[in-house]
């Protein structure tokens, strides 16, 4: 696939695809299409996504190691972004649905008191209970990697300093399957999968690694194609 | 520097064309594979809103109760209907609204046993003979902190225990629900341990705010909320109040209910509505009533403190979660 039917065919589809699930719910509130409890409905959804992206990201590279597809390497900071950009949707619902929308008013809505006691309500919550301590962790491994997700960035750490960085996503995948697990009241089934998901594609990366950096003290290449990048 | 003289490529270093064409085939079944998944997954979000049920059989002579809820206004019918958790149809809020076409509620029977002198058998309508139906609108409280207040329609179970005749032994009733796994897809994982099981102390389930449910806003109940005969005990979180009852029955020891036995540490045998007492996980201090945007404090027993807080002197609640 060339260049130019990469940057200006399939990664603008790519970018509206991932877009749509954000696209639908909007579309889907406004018109009274979710259920009867669409604040939940929001919430689940936004962290539904941002696992699923989570997992297309951390798949990009064993996919494109396996099928030799280079060009899947200039999708991975699209996935990595649109993860952090339903985690941080799925953090401001959280806020606004559930911590917000059970304060006291006693000086008005639009005050300090509201911000200060917002502020309280989120911080107690975080360090009161887990699966949202948890929950919050993961969002917060994602923050410095969307910020020095830039090329700019990229230049100012250096590659090995960066890539070291970027494995924090590993984190974050684990994270937030243990915070959707944590969630579940007895039906496992769905953090189990996203769980599988993660594991595997952690152990394939492990496998590469460890395969790579024995062929390498050998001096002979290694059993799989080598990267591309 | 010494530069060492590239090797040529050895033939088996080649990818062979065999293996870059089943590459091609793999890129291209992969991509099938996400187009389907995502597909997938955006036909089950079109399914977050269930439509409500089809309206049921009218009932006739529904009396209106004098312990209904005053200045409260019930949630919609399609509010009740559409968004439920019962599990043996599945456990997303909109699963028992979509599966609920295949439950057969006619013909009905429940089995009355243990410490009673009438055991047997009942049909529904043996169940309902000689009852006057009457209507409540009760608060209901989640125990995942929601709420809705409901209509219900029914007789107070005290009227159908005091005709089976409890023996003196008899100081717990427990209630098993159905677990058909043809009519519901839910059972076929085990979730929890089906059947599914309540129970209630004796002066619990004598207390007249407990219903014996056969209907919702005058109509027959339909398969989502319960069919064709289930609890309300307003006092206590929604998995007290047993589904598709089949059997009830009384005994001497505590019963062990479905959600106790799945986890102790979160679930208890009284679960009473107390918003001081958190769920290991959650706050139970407010509750989203369902169609509003802020958060209501959850009351001590919902609300029903003045009726039943007397049944629970002298005990712990913390420990008595």
């Amino acid at each position: 696939m060339s260049d130019r039917m990469v940057r200006f065919g399939v990664k603008p589809l790519a970018f509206l695809a991932s877009a749509a699930p954000a696209g639908w719910l909007v579309w889907a509130a406004l018109g009274g299409h979710l259920s009867a409890n669409p604040l939940s409905d929001i919430t689940n959804q936004t962290g539904d996504w941002a696992i699923r992206f989570l997992c297309i990201t951390l798949a990009l590279t064993p996919v494109r190691r396996l099928t030799g597809w280079n060009a899947l390497a200039k999708f991975r900071r699209m996935a990595g972004l649109y993860a952090f950009f339903y985690g941080t949707l799925h953090l401001l619902t959280y806020v606004i649905a559930d911590r917000f929308a059970g304060l006291d008013f006693p000086d008005g809505i639009a005050s300090w008191t509201t911000a200060i006691s917002l502020a309280k309500s989120v911080g107690e919550d975080i360090s009161k209970r887990p699966f949202i301590t948890i929950g919050f962790a993961a969002w917060s491994t994602m923050l410095p990697l969307a910020v020095t997700s830039t090329a700019g960035w990229i230049r100012r750490l250096g590659g090995r300093r960066w890539n070291r960085l970027h494995k924090l996503v590993y984190a974050t995948g684990l994270l937030a399957v243990a915070h959707y697990w944590w969630l579940v009241k007895a039906d496992v089934r769905r953090p189990l999968t996203y769980g599988a998901i993660v594991v595997a594609l952690l152990v394939a990366r492990a496998a590469w690694t460890m395969c790579y950096s024995a062929a390498a003290r050998v001096g002979r290449p290694g059993p799989l194609p080598r990267p591309a990048a | 520097m010494l530069i060492k003289p590239a090797r040529d490529i050895a033939s088996s270093e080649i990818t062979s064309r065999t293996a870059y064409v089943s590459r091609r085939e793999f890129l291209r079944a992969a991509a099938a594979v996400t187009a389907a998944a995502s597909t997938g997954a955006l036909a089950s979000e079109a399914r977050l809103q269930a439509k409500g049920a089809p309206h049921g059989r009218k009932l006739a002579n529904v009396k209106r109760g004098e312990l209904t809820l005053p200045g409260e206004k019930p949630n919609t019918w399609e509010d009740i209907t559409s968004y439920n958790n019962f599990y043996e149809f599945g456990t997303d809020k909109s699963d028992p609204a979509t599966n609920a076409g295949k439950f057969v509620a006619s013909p009905w029977k429940v089995t009355i046993d243990g410490e009673c002198n009438k055991k047997g058998v009942m049909d529904l309508e043996d169940v309902l003979k000689g009852e006057t139906l009457e209507e409540r609108v009760y608060r209901h409280r989640c125990v995942e902190a929601w709420s809705m207040v409901i209509p219900w329609v029914g007789f107070p179970l005290a009227n159908l225990i005091k005709r089976v005749e409890p023996t003196s032994k008899a100081r717990y009733v427990e209630f098993t629900s159905i677990a058909d796994s043809k009519m519901m897809p839910g059972v076929r994982y085990p979730v929890l341990n089906w059947p599914y099981r309540e129970g209630l102390r004796m002066d619990e389930a004598l207390h007249p705010l407990t219903l014996l449910v056969v209907g919702l806003y005058d109509e027959v109940l339909p398969a989502q909320d319960g069919a064709p005969l289930r609890l309300a005990v307003p006092w206590k979180y929604g998995f007290k109040h047993a589904k598709s009852i089949v059997r009830i029955r009384f005994v001497e020891k505590q019963p062990l209910n479905s959600w106790q036995e799945q986890a102790a540490n979160e679930y208890g045998f009284y679960a009473n509505v107390n918003p001081t007492v958190d769920h290991p996980r959650w706050s139970q201090a407010s509750e989203r009533r369902i169609g509003e945007f802020f958060r209501r404090k959850t009351l001590m027993f919902n609300g029903y403190a003045d009726q039943v807080q007397s049944l629970y002197a002298g005990l712990d609640l913390r420990r008595n979660y």
